[in-house]
């Protein structure tokens, strides 16, 4: 079937013109004994729905505060479903910042020796202190792709889980670099003010719960080009998060923007370094 | 993978799917709701927002129901609303077990505004599932000829107002109370992966709706342990975008079959319709 067929068949939201990359996809909440099986199920969903590729990060089993084994198996497991489906999936190598040296072995050994062309920080420490700044320091080195968690809890952060505050004191340290502030806090109302004024944070939409008006909000504070697409799959669904931008009041052009145009302008410099095409 | 090979390598797949979209006669959606929302201005969906989505009848609760007292005012301006919607929008009024003379609530519901269908807030208005006001409630609601919308809960509790905040209606009493009433029809909406595995495990007469479970290929996953005539297509619109759930019905591999179970058959089975 040609390109042209298929259009006329597509419903409103499945309109193929848009291209779409998942920025947040992970390998648990999905069913499968290996890691290839479960990023070939995440596929499976992903073509679907329209999904043509995905940021894998973290493993089949997950720690809130992983040690260097622990997070070196997590990543071989992303290794190994990336490389099955190369042409589908990029990683993001997970670190821990409270493991300095070792999380940047990892990152020479998964991205500057190996495939991947991102970093995840997620809840073992807060990512305001001066621990993390060796590892943004080599990131921005290596061109990845910074990915921080952050939530604002109406129930309560982790002890260790960074708000969107927090990545703004980051942030500061390194305004020419842009990181991305994962879930854009949860509480999005409020995450969205937090980062606002901080012009190199971009807001990663995945993760919550379908609410009006997240992408419209994001859009009109922020502007569209600092706004991602993410679904945080599989634990969520790539419907409930794709429906924040193909259901949002915003032009189509915005909408196309948001699925892959903001992420592939931060990826570009790593793409072309590592000369992959996509 | 270039563009054109993904394409071409998804057009088989993608074609199935489509078939959750088509322009059907009818499609249900049994968690709509209309009035405002104490803390953010939802989008204005009426009847017409939802006939352009494709869906045609939409089960309709207020908003105004979770926190005003007079009740009987919010679901007289409920039944004006749906009045206006051309048989689109079904009005599901509200009682308030706690509020003096809750029972002429029901008798106006059924009397003055022909509901067929009461959407109950236990979290919001301050009951459990086991309190014995709640079993009389529900065999009121019965007698009447009606029938019950539990919500499980309205929003995520991280993301809740400071001030405001409502945990989740416990679900467990519904097992045994369900057999102790056995002619109450109880449709539970907004239960997640988690309460529909453990608290609602067994709770064979329940219906439930979609619009909060989660997951890749949730719908799917649900049905696996769930019976199929007893899940229903729901959007919680419009504190959800609409289009979640209809791209729930896309993302997971459902027949025909199912699908015209999910969006028509169970509804209608819920509401008594032959
Ligand atoms: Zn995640």
């Amino acid at each position: 079937m040609r390109e042209s067929d298929l259009l006329p068949r597509m419903h409103w939201l499945m309109n193929p013109k848009f291209r779409i990359w998942d920025l947040h996809c992970h390998l648990s909440g999905v069913p499968g004994l290996t890691p290839e099986e479960r990023l070939g199920q995440l596929l499976r969903y992903a073509d679907r729905v329209g999904i043509e590729r995905l940021c894998v990060y973290m493993g089949m089993k997950w720690s809130q505060d992983p040690a260097p084994d622990d997070f070196r198996k997590q990543n071989d497991e992303v290794l190994r479903a990336i490389a099955k489906h190369p042409d589908r999936a990029f990683g993001f190598v997970t670190l821990n910042p409270k493991h300095v040296a070792e999380s940047l072995a990892e990152l020479e050994r998964c991205v500057a020796n190996g495939p991947m062309v991102g970093v995840k920080l997620w809840v073992a420490k807060r990512c305001d202190g001066p621990e993390i700044d060796p590892l943004i320091a080599r990131a921005v080195e290596l061109k990845a792709v910074i990915f921080q968690h952050t939530w604002f809890k109406t129930t309560a952060n982790y002890p260790g889980e960074s708000t969107p505050d927090d990545l703004v004191a980051l942030a500061k340290r390194f305004p020419n670099v842009p990181i991305i502030c994962g879930h854009t806090g949860g509480t999005w109302e409020l995450g969205i003010r937090a980062i606002r004024d901080q012009k190199n944070l971009f807001a990663d939409l995945a993760g919550s719960d379908p609410t009006a008006g997240i992408t419209e909000m994001a859009v009109r504070e922020l502007g569209t080009e600092r706004v991602i697409y993410g679904s945080d799959c599989g634990g969520r669904s790539f419907a409930s998060q794709l429906a924040k931008v193909h259901g949002a009041a915003i032009t189509e052009a915005q909408k196309q923007q948001i699925f892959q145009g903001t992420l592939r302008s931060l990826m570009n410099p790593i793409l072309k370094a590592k000369g992959i095409q996509a | 993978m270039n563009r054109r090979l993904f394409l071409q390598s998804t057009a088989a797949a993608a074609a199935t799917p489509l078939i959750a979209l088509e322009p059907a006669a009818e499609r249900l959606d049994v968690n709509f709701a209309t009035g405002p929302w104490p803390f953010r201005d939802l989008p204005q969906l009426d009847g017409d927002s939802l006939k352009q989505r494709g869906i045609t009848q939409a089960i309709t609760g207020s908003l105004e129901a979770l926190l005003t007292r007079d009740i009987a005012a919010v679901n007289a301006r409920l039944a004006a609303e749906c009045a206006k919607s051309g048989g689109v929008l079904l009005p599901a009024g509200t009682l308030h077990p706690l509020l003096p003379a809750w029972r002429e609530d029901l008798r106006r519901c059924r009397d003055e505004h022909a509901m067929k269908v009461i959407r109950l807030h236990p979290n919001y208005h301050g009951y459990t599932l086991a309190d014995p006001l709640f079993a009389d409630m529900l065999d009121a609601i019965t007698d009447a000829g009606l029938v019950v919308q539990i919500v499980a809960q309205m929003e995520d509790q991280r993301t809740q107002h400071p001030l405001v905040q409502a945990a989740p209606v416990d679900l467990k009493p519904l097992h045994d109370l369900l057999k102790a009433h056995p002619k109450a029809r109880v449709m539970v909406l907004n239960a997640n992966a988690a309460m529909i595995t453990t608290a609602l495990r067994g709770c064979a007469s329940l219906w439930l709706d979609c619009a909060m479970i989660e997951g890749v290929g949730g719908i799917e996953n649900t049905l696996k342990a769930w019976p199929a005539e007893k899940l229903c297509f729901g959007t919680h619109a419009p504190f959800f975008y609409p289009e979640s759930s209809l791209l729930k019905l896309v993302e997971s591999e459902l027949s025909r079959t199912l699908l015209t179970a999910l969006t028509v058959d169970n509804a209608r089975a819920f509401l008594g319709r032959v």
